[in-house]
C-alpha cells in the first residue's frame, strides 16, 4: 500500500499551485471546491484547467460526481448527476483492489497538497503554533487575526488581515492585505470601503449603501493630494506614510492602517524614510 | 476547565421538543412565546386559585431544571404564569430564536441569563467575520427589565466594550461574567466591570478573542476596587496583553474566597510562586506559562516551587504550562494525588517527561493533554488514572502529514484502562477499526466520542478498510452516547449504523464523509433526538436536505458547509417551514451581483423571532 504512493504522487503535475496563481482574491469557495476533487490523478489537471475559468460555484453538479467516483475509483466521471447511490458504483467496504487504489489516491490527494483546507483539522487558532512556540522562551505569539474570519485560511502565508480606520469615522474595518497587487488596488479597495460610511457621517440622511450621485470617491491616498492620506503602523508601532516600500515589504510589515486627514499630518509624526525591516508573518 | 465548560456543550435536554411541539403544530399569527400563552379576556382568577397559584409558585421555586421548568410551563395557563414568575435562569441556546423582548415579557425576575450564538464551526474560521450573534439587544432588553440580574454566561457571542458598560451599569447585584469564545471586547471593558460591579465573584473569560489594540492597552487588574473583594474566580489566560503583576498580587491577597485563578502566559514561575503564596486556599489553578524568568536573581525558584505547591494542600485542578521548562515539573508532585483535573494541552511533553507526573495522579477524572506524549505517554496514564472520565488529546502540530505520535495504539491502552471513559476527543493521524471497537467495548458508559483523523478520508491504518464498522460498534455498545464526531473514510453504511442505534445523540458533527444523500437521510430519519448537525465536505445533496423536513422544527440548528447544496432545494425548504430562518451564507465577496445556484454555507435553525434584521450583506435568508 505504502509502496504504491510514490508512484501515483509523480503522476500528479507538481505546479498545482494555482492558489498562488497570481489570483490574489483567493476566495474560499474557489479553494475548497478545488482542493476537494478527489478523481483519480489524470483527471485532476482537466479540471484545474476549466475550473479556473469558471466561477467556483458553478462546480457543484458537474464536478462535485468526482468527490464521489474516487471511492468507487474504477468508476470514471459519469457526466452530471445530482444523486448517485454508492451502492451504484462498485462496493468500497469489500473490494481490496478499489481500496487500495483509492487509498493511494487518497493519500497522494492528501499528502501532496500544498493549500491546507480551512478549518482543518478542526482546532481552534490559540492551539496552534504550539510546536514552535513552546520551544522558545518568548512569551507566546498573538494568534492569527480574527479566528472568526472565513476568509483566513489555516497558514499564516495566506491572508492578512489588519484593521484599518479612518479619521472621524468610529467603526474600523478589516482588509486582506493579500488580496491586492499593488498600492493602486489597495487605495481603491479603501475608497470603496469608506465612501459609504464618510457620505454617511457627513449627512446623517444618506444611506451607507445608497447615494451614487453623492458620494465622492476617497482620492488622493498615496500621493498626499486628497483630503486623506493612507498610512500604516508598522511592527514598532512607528507610523509611515503607505508607498514608500516596495509591496512585498510593506503588506509584511503593515500591522494596521489608518486614514487620516491630510491637513492633519505634520512631518514630525510620520516617518517617511523607508526602513529595512525584517519580514514577518502578519 | 471547569465541568461547566463541558456541560455548556451537552446542555440540550430532550425538554425542549415538548416546549416546541405544542406551539408549532398551531399556525399562530400572533406573536406568542413558546407555551400556550394567556387568552384575551380572561377574567382573573377567583381568590381560591390565587391561592393555589402562590402556593405553586412556591413549589416551582425549587424547580430548578429547564426541561422540568418546560413541562411545567404546558400543564396550563396558572402554571405557565407561576413557572414564568418563579424561573430564574434563562437559558438560550441560539440568540436567533427568540426576540429579546419576548423573553423579557415571559420571564419577569431572572437571575442568570446563559446565551449562545455563532454555529460551532466559526471556531473554526469557517463563519465569516461580521456574522451576528451580538449582545448589544440583548444586555440593553436585560439591563432595562432585569434589576436583580447576578449572572451573565456568553458562549460565541460578539460582545463590545459598551456591552460591558451596560452590564456594569445596570445590575447593582451582578456577580458573575463568564465569556465563552466570544470576540468584540478589550480590555477597557474589562477595566469597566473591574471597577463597578462591586460584588462580582466570577470573571472567567475562556478562550476569547481580545481586541487587543497594542497602543490602548489598559491595565484592568488596577481597576478592581481597593477593598477586601468578593472574587471567587479569576480566569484570564486567554487575554494575551500584559498586566501588571504587583497589582494582581495585591488583588489576590485580598480576595480571601479566591478558589480558582487562571493567569495568562505573562506569569513567570517566580511570580507564579508568590501568587500561590497569597492563595493556599486556591482549588484550581492555572499557571500561564511553567517556566523561569531568566535572569530573576533568586535563589534557586524551585526549591519555594516546591513548597509552595506543598502548602496548597486544596489544589484539584492544574492547567497553564505554557513553555513549559520540564525540569521544574517534580514541583508539582505534593499535589498529583490530589488532582482531578489537569490540563497539559499547552506543554510540549514527552513520554518520558510525562511518565513521573501521571503515575502519581491516582484520581485524575479529567486530563488534557498533547500528543507529543506519544502511544506511551497515554499507556501511563491508562496504568495510572483508573478513574479518568474525561481524556481529550490534541495535536501538537494541527496539520494533515503532521507526525503524530498518537495513534489506535494508545486508543486501545486508554480503554484498556480507563474503563469509567466517558468522554473523549483524541486526535491522531491514523486509526483502525479494531482499536474503536476496543473502545467501545470497554468504555460503555461513554457520553461523547469525538475521533478526529486528520488526514481525511483515511481508511483503517491496517485492514484498509472504511472507519464504518468502528463507529458502528461505537453507537451499538457505547448506550449513552449523546455527541459524536466523525472522521476517516466513512461510506453511507456509517450513517445507516449511525441513524439506526444512536437514538439518544444529540449533537453530530460530520467532515468529509459519505457517499451521497442516503448517508444524510439515515441520520435524519434514525437520529430521534439530534438537536445539533453540523457537516462539512460531504457529498450531501437537496434531496437529503429536503428530507428532513418533517424533523427541523425538532433541532436547534443544521450547519452544512461545502455540500452539494443548491438554492433551489434550500428554497423549498424555507418555504415548507416558515418557523425555519435558512441562511446562505456565502464568502465575503463584493462583486457578484446575480444570484449563484450552489449553495456554499447553509445554516438553518428554528426561531420564534423570524428573519433577523441584523444581516450583514453576505448572509442571505431565504
Amino acid at each position: 500500500m505504502e509502496g504504491e504512493a510514490p508512484r501515483l504522487l509523480d503522476l500528479i503535475p507538481k505546479d498545482r499551485d494555482w492558489v498562488g496563481k497570481g489570483v490574489c482574491k483567493v476566495k474560499n469557495g474557489i479553494e475548497e471546491k478545488l482542493e476537494l476533487r478527489l478523481g483519480l490523478p489524470g483527471e485532476e489537471n482537466e479540471k484545474e484547467e476549466k475550473q479556473s475559468a469558471k466561477s467556483a460555484f458553478s462546480l457543484s453538479f458537474s464536478e462535485n460526481v468526482s468527490k464521489r467516483t474516487f471511492l468507487g475509483s474504477v468508476v470514471t466521471n459519469e457526466g452530471k448527476g445530482t444523486e448517485r447511490k454508492a451502492s451504484g458504483a462498485p462496493p468500497v467496504a469489500h473490494g481490496t483492489r478499489t481500496i487500495n487504489s483509492s487509498i493511494a489516491n487518497n493519500s497522494s490527494q492528501t499528502r501532496t497538497s500544498n493549500a491546507p483546507v480551512v478549518g482543518w483539522p478542526p482546532i481552534r487558532s490559540f492551539r496552534k503554533n504550539l510546536a514552535s512556540s513552546s520551544n522558545s522562551k518568548s512569551p507566546l505569539e498573538t494568534r492569527d487575526g480574527g479566528p472568526v474570519n472565513g476568509n483566513k485560511a489555516d497558514s499564516n502565508k495566506k491572508g492578512c488581515f489588519v484593521k484599518i480606520n479612518m479619521d472621524g469615522i468610529p467603526i474600523g474595518r478589516k482588509i486582506d492585505l493579500q488580496a491586492y497587487g499593488d498600492y493602486d488596488e489597495l487605495s481603491s479597495a479603501v475608497d470603496q470601503l469608506f465612501r459609504g460610511l464618510l457620505a454617511a457621517q457627513r449627512d446623517p440622511l444618506v444611506n451607507e449603501k445608497s447615494g451614487g450621485e453623492n458620494n465622492q470617491g476617497i482620492k488622493g491616498l498615496l500621493d498626499g493630494s486628497g483630503e486623506y492620506t493612507l498610512v500604516y503602523e508598522d511592527e514598532e508601532g512607528d507610523r509611515v506614510l503607505v508607498g514608500d516600500v516596495p509591496w512585498k515589504m510593506f503588506i509584511s510589515t503593515a500591522k494596521r492602517l489608518r486614514v487620516l486627514k491630510t491637513s492633519d499630518l505634520s512631518v514630525s509624526s510620520i516617518n517617511t524614510v523607508s526602513r529595512k525591516r525584517a519580514a514577518t508573518e502578519c | 476547565m471547569r465541568e461547566e465548560i463541558s456541560d455548556m456543550s451537552e446542555d440540550d435536554e430532550t425538554g425542549e421538543r415538548a416546549r416546541w411541539a405544542p406551539d408549532l403544530s398551531k399556525n399562530r399569527s400572533d406573536d406568542s412565546d413558546s407555551g400556550p400563552g394567556p387568552p384575551i379576556g380572561d377574567s382573573p382568577p377567583p381568590f381560591s386559585d390565587q391561592v393555589l397559584e402562590n402556593v405553586l409558585e412556591n413549589v416551582l421555586e425549587f424547580l430548578t431544571s429547564r426541561r422540568d421548568r418546560n413541562a411545567a410551563s404546558a400543564v396550563c395557563r396558572s402554571w405557565y404564569r407561576a413557572e414564568a414568575q418563579t424561573r430564574r435562569e434563562l437559558f438560550i441556546g441560539n440568540c436567533y430564536a427568540v426576540a429579546p423582548h419576548r423573553a423579557v415579557e415571559r420571564f419577569q425576575s431572572i437571575k442568570s441569563v446563559v446565551l449562545k450564538g455563532k454555529p460551532r464551526f466559526a471556531d473554526f474560521n469557517l463563519v465569516p467575520f461580521g456574522w451576528g450573534a451580538q449582545f448589544e439587544p440583548w444586555v440593553k432588553s436585560f439591563g432595562a427589565a432585569y434589576q436583580h440580574l447576578e449572572r451573565i454566561c456568553l458562549k460565541r457571542m460578539s460582545v463590545t466594550d459598551k456591552d460591558l458598560t451596560i452590564i456594569a451599569e445596570s445590575f447593582p447585584l451582578f456577580k458573575d461574567l463568564t465569556l465563552i469564545c466570544c470576540e468584540g471586547f478589550s480590555t477597557l471593558g474589562l477595566a469597566v466591570i473591574a471597577e463597578r460591579c462591586r460584588h462580582l465573584r466570577v470573571l472567567d473569560l475562556i478562550e476569547d478573542y481580545l481586541e487587543d489594540e497594542d497602543d490602548e492597552v489598559v491595565d484592568w487588574i488596577s481597576r478592581f476596587p481597593e477593598t477586601t473583594t468578593s472574587l471567587e474566580s479569576l480566569v484570564f489566560d486567554c487575554v494575551t496583553c500584559p498586566f501588571n503583576f504587583d497589582a494582581l498580587e495585591r488583588l489576590v491577597a485580598r480576595s480571601p474566597s479566591l478558589q480558582r485563578l487562571r493567569v495568562n502566559h505573562h506569569v513567570a514561575l517566580e511570580q507564579l510562586r508568590r501568587l500561590m503564596a497569597r492563595a493556599p486556599q486556591l482549588t484550581h489553578l492555572g499557571t500561564g506559562t511553567f517556566r523561569s524568568e531568566v535572569g530573576f536573581g533568586e535563589v534557586d525558584p524551585n526549591l519555594d516551587l516546591v513548597s509552595a505547591f506543598g502548602a496548597s494542600r486544596s489544589l484539584v485542578c492544574l492547567s497553564g504550562f505554557r513553555e513549559i521548562e520540564p525540569e521544574f515539573l517534580p514541583a508539582i508532585y505534593p499535589v498529583c494525588a490530589n488532582l482531578t483535573s489537569l490540563n497539559f494541552s499547552f506543554a510540549n511533553l514527552t513520554a518520558e517527561e510525562l511518565n513521573p507526573v501521571i503515575r502519581q495522579c491516582h484520581n485524575l477524572q479529567t486530563f488534557w493533554v498533547l500528543d507529543s506524549v506519544g502511544d506511551e505517554g497515554l499507556r501511563a496514564v491508562a496504568e495510572s488514572c483508573r478513574d479518568l472520565r474525561e481524556l481529550r488529546v490534541f495535536p501538537l502540530d494541527p496539520t494533515e502529514d503532521s507526525d503524530s505520535s498518537v495513534s489506535d495504539i494508545g486508543l486501545q491502552f486508554i480503554s484498556e484502562g480507563c474503563r469509567k471513559l466517558r468522554s473523549i476527543l483524541y486526535f491522531c493521524q491514523r486509526m483502525t477499526n479494531a482499536a474503536v471497537v476496543a473502545m467501545s467495548k470497554n468504555c460503555p458508559d461513554l457520553v461523547v466520542f469525538r475521533l478526529c483523523i486528520m488526514g481525511r478520508h483515511l481508511p483503517d491504518r491496517i485492514t484498509g478498510e472504511p472507519m464504518d464498522a468502528g463507529f458502528r460498534a461505537i453507537v451499538m455498545n457505547c448506550k449513552k452516547l449523546t455527541r459524536l464526531s466523525v472522521s476517516g473514510l466513512l461510506t453511507d453504511k456509517a450513517f445507516e449504523y449511525i441513524g439506526c442505534y444512536g437514538k439518544l445523540i444529540r449533537t453530530l458533527s460530520v467532515a468529509f464523509a459519505g457517499d451521497s444523500d442516503g448517508g444524510l437521510r439515515y441520520v435524519l430519519e434514525g437520529c430521534t433526538r439530534l438537536q445539533k448537525l453540523e457537516i462539512r465536505d460531504s457529498p450531501f445533496g437537496d434531496a437529503s436536505l429536503i428530507s428532513g423536513l418533517p424533523f427541523y422544527y425538532n433541532m436547534r440548528f443544521l450547519w452544512m458547509s461545502s455540500c452539494n447544496l443548491s438554492m433551489r432545494g434550500c428554497k423549498e425548504v424555507a418555504r415548507n417551514k416558515p418557523n425555519l430562518v435558512v441562511e446562505v451564507i456565502r464568502d465575503v465577496v463584493e462583486e457578484e451581483e446575480e444570484e449563484i445556484e450552489a449553495v456554499e454555507k447553509l445554516y438553518l435553525y428554528r426561531s420564534l423571532a423570524g428573519a433577523r434584521t441584523d444581516v450583514p450583506a453576505f448572509v442571505k435568508i431565504l
